[in-house]
């Protein structure tokens, strides 16, 4: 009573004081905003820049790009900032770097491979959630450890086994290899449906709906934001892998995808001619999934959170 | 349900239906009619006998001398030249080998599925009950028996795509494949404990990179962790405080990058900090940096370099947990801090009773598992730094090499199988012994049902 009391004296003497302290916080609250955004917002700010840079070359000597005369290849510049030239050089093959294909075979593993780990992400953890039987708790634990085995390290006898079918310099291959194991990954998914009502079961079995019928009819239809969160990591997935997918295709240019060939692009011998492609391409490869992304974020954060929640 | 309870209190003797189908698979079935399930048990039987005839039962001799022709040359009579005779491939024998084990395991799953459901309908006709048909039991794969259907296509794919290898891999540990025993000019053999012992003892260089590796591991998991932890909290406090405005753009930015792929990152990044790169060019421009000749190079000295890699890890991470913390503290009731004013706590009472405990409560899964990625983070130190310097006194590894990239590099570069597999079964341990300890001890993992 007494020191509520108090605190009600000190806090109204203090009133104003404590406004400009507020102030003062505010106004480091948005310097300190403002500073982290231009750091997180430059590198990306300067892949942009270099996308469309009109001088040659690696590095250029300043940040912004500067008025630059010659010639590059088959176009003359005079005083050009700016050109169109590396998104034009970018969907030129040469050299076996044929861009557009890279881009619609990430395409097209991406897509598959997202429908079938989802399928498995979201069918395991269901199952792991909401039905008991005998060796539940032996399979989580099974996975729990092979999880902690480093990826890779079982890359060379994945290449055999798909060598040993012939396979292995196919996108099937690349389909396989990023969406065979997702059943491992259940953890987050299953902490969303540990948090659905079990209730919401029972009184659908009551109704006579089998556990089939209650997954498809009922627990299906409320996931919107986990299957979502599933999805969308499994898409992203194949664009941003490059050590499976250089494994597996070694010189096959034919089926590379994008974080191949972007990195291709830095190697010592081309990278004074690629770079601005390779800032060109990867403009290309982040603004789909920047879109896809930050449309469909409220999602990923229900699935980062709720996952978080329940591990 | 009511079929497993039936009769499993009285121990019923095996018809001769029964017990012929311990011999014959489906035997028990097919007597009863169930056609379906008994050719289905038949065929198995079949083809595992056939498998093991033309081909199974040689792989498995095969499994234990992993070959025993080397590849040589033969003067064959009537020709000139000698001619290249290949000899036994023995990284397929141990593939097919393992391969081979696992398909019996299968069958003495199926042998004992055999054995349980003959038992089961001999159990049902001397009860006088209906014996399921076909239809019964594929209604069952729907209802009591769902999660088999749900798990069946998902397990074959971890089988092929985890389990196989993994097992391969872990075999391939005790053998000496390695580049001086490259198949398939050569053989390789079963050596026993040799690579623990020259990774862990042995062999002084190869220990001192071990050792070397795993410190520098340790550090950076710890340091990349817990940086972008709290840098991520604490940002999103700052972003969630009540008077800051455009919160959206605030957040909106720091969430672009999360969105740009993190290879492409990664490699502007590297591009970023070059001895000509950006960061040193502005110095310049700057007159902070006299000219390209002093330039900083940030990639060349070992205590730098591991600096610039937590740095850029940081620039990396802390949306991500700013996303989660933002999430988190959105979810923390009210009424909480209500009560808690009313109770007369200030703000920084208030931020250690009831943000900071929920916070942590909530992550502390994440926080572990982010741990163990960190351990396992091959992009981040492959892209960046390509574990670089490099460093004389290692084998094959450089200053900012992780265990997981000198895995790689001793995999692609090296070839030596053997110790990368040898190593991927000690980061295992690691990586095991310490989420076991700290995982089993969350509540997230002993109150699981909690919400339902």
């Amino acid at each position: 009573m007494s020191a509520n009391n108090l605190t009600a004296v000190t806090g109204k003497a203090n009133s104003k004081s404590y406004a400009a302290q507020k102030r003062t916080a505010l106004i480091a609250s948005y310097v300190f905003l403002t500073l982290l955004s231009i750091l997180w917002v430059i590198p990306i700010l300067w892949v942009v820049l270099t996308s469309f840079r009109a001088e040659p070359g690696q590095f250029a000597p300043t940040f912004f790009p500067r008025p630059w005369s010659g010639i590059d290849g088959d176009t003359k510049f005079t005083n050009a900032v700016f050109t169109l030239k590396n998104y034009k050089d970018l969907f030129t093959p040469r050299e076996g770097f044929d861009f557009a294909k890279m881009w619609l075979n990430t395409f097209i593993v991406s897509a598959c491979s997202c429908v079938i780990s989802t399928f498995f992400a979201v069918a395991t953890s269901y199952v792991m959630s909401r039905l008991r039987f005998k060796l539940r708790k032996t399979f989580m634990n099974i996975a729990l450890v092979m999880g902690m085995f480093p990826g890779f390290m079982s890359m060379i006898a994945i290449y055999f086994i798909l060598k040993s079918i012939g396979i292995h310099q196919t996108l099937l291959a690349l389909v396989l290899v990023y969406s065979g194991s997702s059943g491992l990954g259940f953890y987050v998914c299953k902490g969303f449906f540990d948090t659905v009502p079990k209730a919401l079961d029972e009184a659908a079995m009551i109704d006579g709906a089998n556990k089939a019928q209650v997954f498809f009819k009922i627990i299906l239809p409320m996931s919107k934001p986990i299957i979502v969160y599933q999805a969308l990591g499994a898409f992203m997935g194949p664009w941003m892998d490059f050590i499976f997918a250089k494994f597996l295709m070694g010189q096959h240019y034919d089926t590379y995808t994008v974080a191949i060939g972007l990195y291709s692009m830095l190697d010592k011998e081309h990278i004074d001619v690629y770079f601005r492609q390779f800032a060109a391409g990867s403009c290309l490869v982040a603004v789909p999934i920047m879109v896809l992304f930050m449309s469909l974020q409220k999602y990923y954060v229900e699935g980062v959170t709720g996952g978080a929640v329940k591990g | 349900m009511s079929q497993k309870n039936d009769g499993s209190e009285i121990k019923v003797p095996d018809s001769l239906a029964t017990k012929l189908s311990f011999l014959i698979m489906g035997f028990g079935n097919l007597a009863h009619k169930q056609f379906v399930k008994g050719i289905g048990f038949l065929a198995i039987e079949v083809g595992f006998i056939l498998f093991m005839i033309m081909g199974g039962a040689q792989n498995i001799i095969n499994f234990f001398t992993l070959g025993t022709v080397e590849t040589h040359d033969e003067v064959i009579p009537g020709k000139i030249l000698p001619v290249r005779v290949f000899g036994d491939n023995s990284m397929l024998f141990l593939l097919f080998g393992v391969l081979t084990w696992m398909i019996i395991a299968g069958f003495v799953f199926a042998w004992r599925a055999n054995v349980k459901s003959a038992r089961q309908v001999q159990k049902l006709e001397m009860q006088g009950k209906k014996i399921p048909s076909f239809i019964d039991d594929v209604k069952l794969y729907l209802d009591e028996r769902f999660h088999i259907t749900m798990l069946f296509l998902p397990i074959i794919g971890i089988l092929t795509f985890t389990v196989l290898p993994l097992i391969y891999m872990i075999f391939i540990a005790f053998t000496n494949y390695d580049k001086h025993h490259q198949v398939p000019g050569n053989l390789f053999h079963w050596v026993g404990l040799t690579n623990f012992g020259n990774i862990l003892i042995g062999d002084k260089r190869m220990s001192a990179t071990f050792f070397g590796t795993l410190v520098w591991t340790i550090i950076w998991a710890f340091f990349a962790t817990f940086t972008n932890y709290f840098a991520g909290i604490i940002v999103a406090l700052i972003i969630n405080q009540k008077d800051v405005k455009f919160k959206k753009l605030w957040r909106g930015v720091l969430v672009l990058t999360i969105a740009m792929p993190q290879f492409i990152s990664l490699l502007v990044m590297r591009c970023f900090f070059a001895n000509y790169g950006v960061v040193n060019r502005t110095l310049i421009n700057m007159g902070l940096l006299k000219d390209v000749d002093h330039a900083i190079k940030f990639f060349d000295d070992p205590t730098l370099a591991k600096v610039i890699v937590i740095i850029v890890n940081m620039w990396i991470g802390i949306p991500h947990t700013m996303l989660m913390s933002s999430g988190i503290l959105m979810n923390i009731p009210q009424d909480l801090y209500e009560a808690a004013t009313v109770d007369g706590a200030n703000k920084i009472q208030m931020f250690f009773k009831i943000t900071l405990p929920q916070i942590i409560f909530t992550t502390t899964p994440y926080l572990i598992q982010t741990f163990i990625g960190n351990i396992n983070n091959f992009n981040l130190i492959y892209l960046l730094t390509g574990g670089g310097p490099s460093n004389t006194k290692y084998y094959a590894a450089g200053h900012t090499d992780l265990l997981v990239t000198w895995l790689y590099k001793l995999t692609s570069d090296q070839a030596d199988y053997s110790l990368a597999s040898t190593i991927g079964i000690l980061i295992f341990v690691i990586s095991a012994t310490f989420s076991l300890i700290t995982y089993r001890n969350t509540k997230s993992y002993k109150e699981e049902d909690a919400f339902q």
